[in-house]
This record gives structure tokens, C-alpha cells and sequence, in this order.
């Protein structure tokens, strides 16, 4: 199936899809897919389970290669370079395009360490360099006010949507030019999730972001773009608001209006 | 609605909805025919009629208006729902409109009656127009029951009838006015009821280009015939 897509409007590509097929072992789960994710734009990902939408989001880090018989074949270029033949290290790939999870995942580490560590990882910075990149990263996240007097405190000790927005400050501490959010606000509570999705807002000045999300409303609250996938096809790319209001194909239409089952 | 949500309350409340509108419809529809009747036969009781509907429709517009805005926050609906629900916000708020007219037309006949003379002017000319009006929103109101885009082009095609039955009207009554100014205080009236009619064809017309907005997702307000032909190819 060619997926319908309004290229025309779209911006400058900051990641490039092309002739992509992903397969677990066997199992084909993503079908030659096309696609260009615009820079300094929100895109989501939405689909019903099982879609494809998270793996293709795990290629974009090639988070897939820490798990054996998972293989994509295609091009995936970052900047125009493929990143799946990249000799480059995955670490620095990564450090690119950072990833938050479904469940946020502190370190068992205080919470300025939380953030330090990616920094120290790629910079050698000073003392004082690292407590301002640190406080950089909570301000961006809309956490700093939050636990400025309690940086040493352990990062498990915060509330869920604090974790999260404390995975999405580590995330950004090591200025990366992507973020990949997959489904950051499914474990949240309403207002963490308000929060989250402000933020993802105000993310997009600096970084290009990509989110996959089971909250079809989150999509269309906080995206400048959505891709529809089902079955591991790509049915329909476009502007966010022509998805929610008029999409081109009627599985779309039929899955955007819970028309679906 | 062909297809079913997963939600089947959802489903019911739009049909519910969908449902009521064509009941309103109906009723100023009602309205409408009767205004046209009591202006032919000059009859104050199916005057007076059409006044005592207008509270009724009032009533249901305001129901309906709740009902909406209730769907709104507790579904978020999308695409084809929210389209569907703009243009029935959009349509009773025409509809009532189109009571109004109709009230006004039966307060006219109503005060031509009783200040008399309504046999020297040509009140009869207007009928053609009446019923065209008439016509009009009762088939607007039967292509938006079924989402036909070809009727509601047709609908759009037809203002121009009533618009120019108007203007020829307006012509005749400016003779008489000239030829004898006693007729000036009911002709205005005639004016006023001529004027009514026009915007019940007008109405028609704004609900049959909503069937297009629900249907294709194209907003043809102010658009000509030719553009809206080619949104729908």
C-alpha cells in the first residue's frame, strides 16, 4: 500500500525513511516505509497495538540491535546519512537522538547525578560548566523550581511525572538533535501529562521530536504532523490538523473517529 | 452514520442528535408552509399558528445546543463527528433563523390584515417565491437526513430563482408606490414579507452548504458554483 502524504508542505526532512522493512526474526513488522520526519516539528506516531509504530521509533537509535534476530533493511538517513550503515559509534548516534521511555527510568543516582552522567560521558566539562548544564537541562524540562533544593536526593525519590520530566532533562543535557518520545506520558497523571506535553512544545524550537503515542488527543494536541500506521504499514502521513479533520484514507478516518475494531 | 463506533453510547448520542435536528427541521418547515399559506389565503388563524411554533423551535435549539456542546467534551470527537457536529451547531442556529423569517412573514400578514387594503397589491406575486423558498429548505433539510452532495449543489443552483423573484417583485411594488402613495405603508409590509422569504432561501442554502463541509471537509461558503463542482469531482 502507498502511503498518501502531503510532502509538499512539509519542511526540511531532519530523518528520511526510505524502502524501510524491519523484521523480528521472521515476522515482517514494518512494510517498506517512506517517510520524512520534518526538523524542529512534533511528529507523532499513532496506530493500534502492535502497528509498528514503537519499532519504528527504535530504529531511529537503533535501540533494536541490543536484541538478537531483530534486522532493518532500508535507509534511515540522519541528515541525509544512513544511519543503519553508519560506522559510527552507536553511542554518539544515540547521543544524537536520545530516547525517553513508556516508564521513566531514573538511575539509581541522585538527581544531579541523574543528569550529569550522560554529560560526563561526551564532554570533560568543569565543576561549574556541569552544575549550569545540569541546571540548563531541569529548567528545559520544567523541573528545576521543582528540586533545586533537593538535587542531591536520590532521582527515585520524585513522583512519577517528575521522573519522566527528569528522563526527558538527561535526555536534553547532552543536547541531542532528536527526541524520541515513545508513549512518555502513559504511565501519568493528568497534569504531569499537561506538563509533559508543554514541554514537548517547547522542545521543538531546538530539537526535532518524535513521539509515539496510544492517546490519539495527545497527537493532535501536541504534533505538528501525524503518521497513521497499521500492520506495519505507513496508511497516512500529514499536517496534524488535516489528520484530525479531513485524513485522505478512510482507515484513518475510521481509526481517528474509534470507528476501529 | 453507516458504520458503528466502538463506543455504541457514542453512537447513539449522534443519532440522537442527527435525529432531533430533522425533527426541528421539520418543524420550521412546518412553519415555513404555513406562513406561505396564511400569506395566500390572507388567514390570520394559520398566522397566528406560526407564531405559537416559534417557542417550540426556540426551545429545540437551545436543547440541541446543549446536546452538542455535551458531545464535545465528553467524546473529543474527530474528522467525520466533528465535521458532522460543526454543521448541526451550524444548521440549527439556520434553522431557527429561517423560524424567525417565517414568524415575521405571519406577524406581516397578520398587520396587512388588519390594517386592510390587501386586495389592491400584488401580495399574490409572491407566492412563486414562497413556495420556491418553501421547497428549497424542505430539500435541504432531506439531503442533509442523507448527506447528498448532489442535491445540496442543486439547492445552491436554485437561490438564484428566489433572488430574482425577489428583485422582479421589488420592481412591481415600486409601480404601485409611484402610481398611488396610499399604497406605500402596506407595501412596505409587502417589502418586509418579500424580504423574509428571500432569507428562508437563504438559510436553505447555508444548510445545504454544510452537507458539503460534512462530506468532503471543504468550506464552500462564498464559493461560486464552478468551485464548488470542482471540490466535489
Amino acid at each position: 500500500m502507498e502511503p498518501i502524504s502531503n510532502p509538499a508542505e512539509t519542511p526540511a526532512p531532519k530523518i528520511s525513511v526510505r524502502n524501510l522493512d524491519f523484521f523480528y526474526g521472521k515476522f515482517h513488522a514494518l512494510k517498506n516505509i517512506n517517510l520524512d520526519i520534518p526538523q524542529n516539528k512534533v511528529t507523532a506516531f499513532i496506530g493500534p497495538s502492535g502497528c509498528g509504530k514503537s519499532t519504528l521509533l527504535r530504529v531511529f537509535n537503533r535501540m533494536f540491535e541490543l536484541y538478537p534476530d531483530q534486522r532493518a533493511q532500508g535507509e534511515v538517513l540522519l541528515d541525509g546519512e544512513n544511519l543503519l550503515t553508519s560506522k559510527e559509534d552507536v553511542a554518539l548516534l544515540r547521543a544524537k537522538v536520545g530516547m525517553v521511555f513508556q516508564k521513566p527510568t531514573p538511575f539509581p543516582m541522585s538527581i544531579f547525578d541523574n543528569i550529569a552522567f550522560g554529560i560526563k560521558l561526551f564532554e570533560s566539562l568543569s565543576a561549574t560548566d556541569l552544575e549550569e548544564r545540569v541546571e540548563w537541562a531541569l529548567r528545559k524540562a520544567a523541573l528545576w523550581n521543582e528540586v533545586k533544593d533537593k538535587l542531591k536526593q536520590s532521582g527515585s525519590s520524585l513522583s512519577g511525572g517528575q521522573q519522566q520530566r527528569l528522563c526527558i532533562a538527561r535526555g536534553i543535557a547532552i543536547k541531542p538533535e532528536v527526541i524520541l518520545l515513545d508513549e512518555p506520558c502513559s504511565a501519568l497523571d493528568p497534569i504531569s501529562t499537561a506538563k509533559i506535553e508543554e514541554l514537548i512544545t517547547e522542545l521543538k524550537d531546538d530539537y526535532t521530536v518524535v513521539i509515539v503515542t496510544h492517546n490519539m488527543q495527545q497527537a493532535a494536541r501536541c504534533s505538528d504532523y501525524t503518521a497513521y500506521m497499521y500492520l506495519g504499514d505507513l496508511v497516512e502521513f500529514g499536517s496534524t490538523e488535516q489528520m484530525f479533520f479531513k485524513p485522505t484514507r478512510k482507515e484513518t478516518e475510521d481509526y481517528i473517529t474509534g470507528r476501529f475494531g | 452514520m453507516p458504520e458503528k463506533h466502538l463506543s455504541t453510547q457514542f453512537d447513539s448520542e449522534l443519532s440522537s442528535v442527527s435525529s432531533r435536528v430533522m425533527e426541528m427541521g421539520g418543524l420550521v418547515e412546518a412553519q415555513v408552509q404555513q406562513a406561505v399559506q396564511a400569506l395566500g389565503q390572507f388567514n390570520a388563524e394559520e398566522a397566528r399558528q406560526v407564531i405559537e411554533l416559534e417557542h417550540r423551535v426556540n426551545t429545540m435549539e437551545i436543547e440541541l445546543d446543549h446536546e452538542i456542546s455535551s458531545i464535545i467534551a465528553r467524546r473529543q470527537p474527530t474528522a467525520r463527528d466533528l465535521r458532522l457536529l460543526m454543521a448541526i451547531s451550524k444548521a440549527i442556529a439556520n434553522l431557527e433563523r429561517a423560524g424567525d423569517e417565517a414568524e415575521k412573514m405571519a406577524r406581516m400578514v397578520l398587520s396587512i390584515i388588519h390594517n386592510g387594503a390587501p386586495r389592491a397589491l400584488p401580495a399574490s406575486e409572491l407566492r412563486t417565491a414562497a413556495d420556491l423558498a418553501a421547497g428549497q429548505l424542505r430539500k435541504a433539510l432531506d439531503a442533509f437526513a442523507r448527506l447528498d452532495t448532489t442535491n445540496a449543489v442543486a439547492i445552491l443552483k436554485e437561490d438564484d430563482l428566489i433572488d430574482r423573484e425577489f428583485d422582479s417583485f421589488v420592481r412591481v411594488l415600486i409601480t404601485y408606490m409611484m402610481e398611488d402613495p396610499r399604497t406605500i405603508s402596506p407595501s412596505l409590509d409587502l417589502l418586509f414579507l418579500a424580504k423574509a422569504i428571500e432569507r428562508v432561501g437563504d438559510h436553505a442554502k447555508n444548510i445545504a452548504e454544510l452537507i458539503i463541509y460534512i462530506v468532503k471537509g471543504a468550506d464552500v461558503r462564498h464559493s461560486s458554483i464552478e468551485e464548488i463542482e470542482s471540490v466535489l469531482k
